[in-house]
């Protein structure tokens, strides 16, 4: 019994303010808390799943059919001269969405159906880039920073070797000894280039990891190398990964797109957001939805991935506090008012509503230096 | 509680340089105001120390860093705070930062991150005053000099020119002294000052600060949680305790005759240099000690951190011999930078040793193999000094503590989960404990974890390094009792490395003392502490704070004699 006592003794000894913000909460649930908090994020995510969505269900995945009536190859007559847009938000009929919403192209193909593929191609060449380049970097880049000496030094050169190459040149040469490579084929070939970032980072942050006394602990404890890196310093370096992973996404769209746009990547029937862009450019005076939608789309992508990247890494970033606003220092104020939460000297929050605490009679002169605070 | 009128301080007459009444800092944090320092008042006079005494977390830092306006931006102050009658609070920032390094300076704790690694040390005591004061580069150099002169650095022109890096701790708090008082500001707050720093060192800078008092009469607020420093420096304390002062009174009224629990408890906890060996007898006859009875017998000891590209080889323990019987615990005593901690890492196969012979258990250490080195470990386990950094922050303290057994292939599943719980239980830790991550816990608690993973494995040996230097005294007490009471009830050797002698003289039955990476005296607790033969060893006896203002007086004036001769 008096041992509980001094062991909540101990913990009111520490920072309560650290406590209280941490209270009950495992790593995970802080970053998520925190990632929910962060408004383009969420957003982008929300954003960024129903683009898949309805990317996924309009034509279909491989031999599952989807809703949409026509198909990304299939030509037919034009509804509307010159393949405008059925797509009408306002005017005459009011809002209408018609057989071919993004229009069609010179061959009478449907236009969403091509952009609904040229997303699914997109994406599917963004993940396999970015989980390929992800699982190199993290091999090499763990390996270099764990062992160090020679082996480091061999990597990093390594490592530099493929920096130097240029990612663009090299896909093109690729996508030209091989003809018209299948999207997997040329996604894995990118995820080849790619990883050289990360393997840099994750490297960096073994090193730093690696001095932390919990590696000799482990060490101490009997734990294997493979264990270490694994077990212990991998999970820590998590955040880099991730937050670079993501950002590795976005950019593998847009290298796609210009390898595409470039000729050297997709090519047709094959259909993706970045030849579809290039084989219209030309007829941008004549027919521009077939160039605006497609570049809608991935401008869209990029922006919704670029904004988790930068959620997940500000949701990681422990030392990244929330500095408040103006409004809600007056809504704690007014909370505090209320009789609501208050701060008891020993630092547990007590969050019933109880008020029969009266309110503490210096908040009454607390309105310039409110107003100064904030500003910091 | 004593009123601060009633004290007869001399100082009293004059008038006080700050005031403060009824300060309250608050923390914004989700969206509630959370207190951190409620209705502090004092007053503090020329040439006067108050110290403000607390555990981390009672808001004695933050409630003197909003003086300056250094809280963080989700922190506000109120209430009211006179400099020589102006007031400090919801003062704008080009006001603050007029105030800053002119009137008020601050003494930081770590001096290392308190000043800026890539400008020399002349460079930013001479911006501090320059930005101030309108001073041509060269008197601002000379003024500088003389500033680094004053606060007694070895080649004052030389260390002007230097890096922080480049200087010992003790040097680099010294020039930050010499920073904060080169505008002679009429207030210095001095954030835990000497807590980063050794003993001897931390002797030598509280000597410095109280020469430079009388020279300034400037008034300091010390901050801090050790009562020995206070009891050497201040002349009125108060005691905080969750952002609230509990006590306040004179150094002789709160040192002889605490009123507040909390106060005693604060002072209960401090080990008393001393206190434990009065009633030692030590044998006529020296033990001796036959080969299969040590678990560590390390003789003429060389360890060396191997070279790494163009740095040559760093030899941290140069031949030292001493020993550890079964369930006996040594201490190991020294400055930073002495190589107890390298000893340490050899003892457990983290460092190779370079020459000599080290025995654990029998075991030659010297070339040992990886797979013998495993079966070393499985009867020897360490405890880090820092507990924050020697738990993987990814993984459950539960899994943390099983991890030596799952790999020593001792249990698993059921089993394993049973043991930990046996382990929580013995450090005297909520089994609900068992799922919580590293930074959940509070340092004390971590520290638990730290010992709890270290007894997994029943060691015979086990290398405690620092254990309880990272935490504060109260804690420290109770962990150090826990300590007491796992080793008695396991009866493992151990290996106790401090820089605290207080501490050492606790639990140790014999003590090590090293500097330089040589063994300065071995012996029994008794003779190390009562008849000490080498003048470092007395050096570190004498600089010891004692928690007493009347005997620390004693001590210090011998102390400094001491010094003087050895300098």
């Amino acid at each position: 019994m008096s041992e509980n006592m001094s062991n909540t003794e101990e913990t009111r000894a520490e920072n309560e303010l650290e406590l209280r913000e941490v209270a009950g909460l495992s790593q995970g649930q802080i970053v998520r808390k925190r990632f929910f908090r962060h408004k383009a994020a969420m957003i982008s995510l929300i954003v960024l799943a129903a683009v898949i969505l309805l990317a996924v269900t309009s034509i279909g995945w491989g031999p599952l059919p989807g809703w949409w009536k026509f198909g990304y190859k299939e030509t037919g007559a034009l509804t509307l001269p010159g393949g405008r847009p059925t797509l009408q938000l306002w005017g005459e009929g009011g809002f209408q969405i018609g057989d071919h919403p993004f229009g069609q192209d010179e061959l009478g193909r449907d236009n969403f159906a091509r952009v609904m593929r040229g997303i699914q191609t997109s994406l599917t060449v963004m993940f396999i880039v970015a989980t390929v380049s992800t699982a190199i970097g993290i091999l090499i880049g763990a390996i270099a920073g764990f062992f160090r000496g020679w082996l480091d030094t061999l990597l990093m050169r390594f490592t530099e070797l493929f920096i130097v190459v240029p990612v663009l040149i090299t896909g093109a040469v690729l996508g030209k000894l091989y003809g018209s490579p299948t999207p997997v084929i040329l996604a894995i070939a990118l995820g080849l280039l790619n990883w050289t970032g990360l393997a840099r980072l994750v490297r960096a942050e073994f090193l730093s990891l690696r001095e932390r006394e919990f590696v000799e602990a482990a060490r101490v404890a009997g734990a294997s190398n493979t264990r270490i890196i694994f077990k212990h310093m991998l999970p820590n370096t998590i955040a880099v990964i991730i937050v670079n992973s993501t950002l590795m996404l976005s950019s593998a769209v847009l290298l796609e797109t210009s390898l595409s746009y470039l000729g050297f990547g997709i090519q047709a029937p094959e259909v993706s957001l970045g030849n579809l862009i290039s084989e219209y450019q030309s007829a941008f005076a004549t027919r521009p939805w077939l160039f605006w939608w497609a570049g809608l789309f991935i401008v869209t992508i990029a922006l919704c991935v670029n904004f988790i990247g930068d959620g997940l890494r500000d949701a990681f970033d422990p030392r990244q506090r929330r500095v408040p606003t103006v409004r809600a220092l007056r809504k704690a104020e007014l909370k505090a008012q209320l009789g609501a939460p208050e701060a008891t000297p020993t630092g547990i929050a007590v969050d019933t509503l109880e008020a029969d605490r009266p309110v503490v009679d210096r908040l009454e002169s607390e309105g310039d230096s409110d107003g100064k605070d904030s500003k910091n | 509680m004593t009123s601060d009128n009633a004290q007869s301080h001399e100082l009293t007459k004059n008038e006080p340089i700050l005031e403060v009444n009824d300060l309250t800092v608050e923390f914004w944090v989700d969206g509630d105001w959370f207190t951190a320092a409620k209705d502090i008042s004092y007053e503090v006079y020329p040439g006067e120390v108050l110290a403000i005494v607390g555990e981390s977390g009672s808001g004695k830092t933050q409630s003197s860093m909003s003086l300056l306006g250094l809280l963080p931006p989700n922190g506000r102050s109120k209430g009211s705070a006179k400099l020589h009658g102006r007031e400090l609070v919801g003062l704008s920032h080009s006001q603050l930062r007029h105030l800053r390094g002119n009137e008020m300076a601050v003494i930081f704790q770590e001096p290392m991150t308190a000043m800026n690694p890539v400008y020399t040390i002349g460079f930013q005591i001479i911006e501090t005053l320059r930005t101030h004061t309108e001073m041509s580069p060269k008197q601002a150099r000379a003024r500088a000099l003389e500033l680094l002169t004053m606060v007694e650095i070895p080649n004052p022109e030389i260390a002007l020119d230097k890096y922080p890096h480049q200087l010992s701790g003790g040097q680099r708090q010294r020039a930050m002294i010499a920073q904060a008082l080169a505008l002679n500001p009429k207030m210095l707050i001095a954030d835990e000052p000497t807590t980063a720093l050794d003993v001897t060192v931390q002797a030598e800078i509280l000597k410095l600060m109280r020469d430079l008092r009388h020279k300034f009469e400037s008034g300091i607020v010390l901050i801090t949680h050790d009562m020995g420093v206070v009891a050497d420096m201040a002349d009125r304390i108060l005691v905080m305790r969750n952002g609230e002062i509990v006590e306040r009174g004179t150094s002789h009224e709160i040192f002889n005759n605490p009123q507040h629990p909390y106060t005693r408890q604060l002072l209960d906890a401090v080990p008393h240099l001393g206190q434990f060996t009065v009633n030692d007898v030590d044998p006529v006859v020296p033990v001796t000690y036959k080969d299969e009875d040590l678990v560590l017998d390390a003789r003429d000891l060389v360890v060396e951190y191997p070279k790494r590209g163009r740095v040559p080889a760093v030899r941290a323990v140069d031949g030292i011999s001493f020993n550890i019987a079964r369930g006996e615990v040594v201490g190991l005593v020294g400055e930073s930078g002495s190589g107890k901690t390298t000893v340490g890492r050899a003892a457990i196969g983290l460092l190779p040793v370079a020459g000599g012979s080290l025995k654990i258990d029998g075991v030659e250490m010297k070339g040992i193999s990886s797979k013998n080195l495993l079966a070393v470990r499985n009867d020897v386990s360490i405890v880090f000094q820092d507990p924050g950094s020697s738990l993987n922050p990814r993984l459950p303290v539960g899994e943390s503590i099983g991890e030596p057994l799952l790999l020593h292939k001792l249990a698993k599943g059921a089993g394993l989960q049973k043991r930990i719980e046996e382990l929580l239980d013995q450090v005297e830790l909520p089994r609900a404990m068992r799922n919580r991550y590293p930074h959940e816990l509070s340092g004390g608690q971590r520290q638990r974890v730290g010992i709890a993973r270290a007894l997994s494995l029943s060691p015979k040996l086990l290398i405690a390094d620092e254990p309880t230097s990272a935490l504060d005294v109260s804690v420290q007490a109770k962990v150090l009792d826990l300590f007491l009471d796992l080793q008695r009830e396991h009866g493992f050797a151990c290996l106790f490395i401090s820089h605290d002698l207080a501490v050492v003289e606790m639990l140790a039955s014999r003590i090590a003392v090293m500097r330089h990476g040589k063994m300065a005296e071995f012996g029994t607790r008794k003779s190390v502490l009562e008849n000490p033969v080498d003048d470092y060893t007395k050096r570190l006896l004498a600089a010891v704070p004692v928690p007493d203002p009347d005997a620390q007086q004693q001590r210090r004036l011998t102390r400094d004699k001491l010094f003087e001769q050895n300098a």
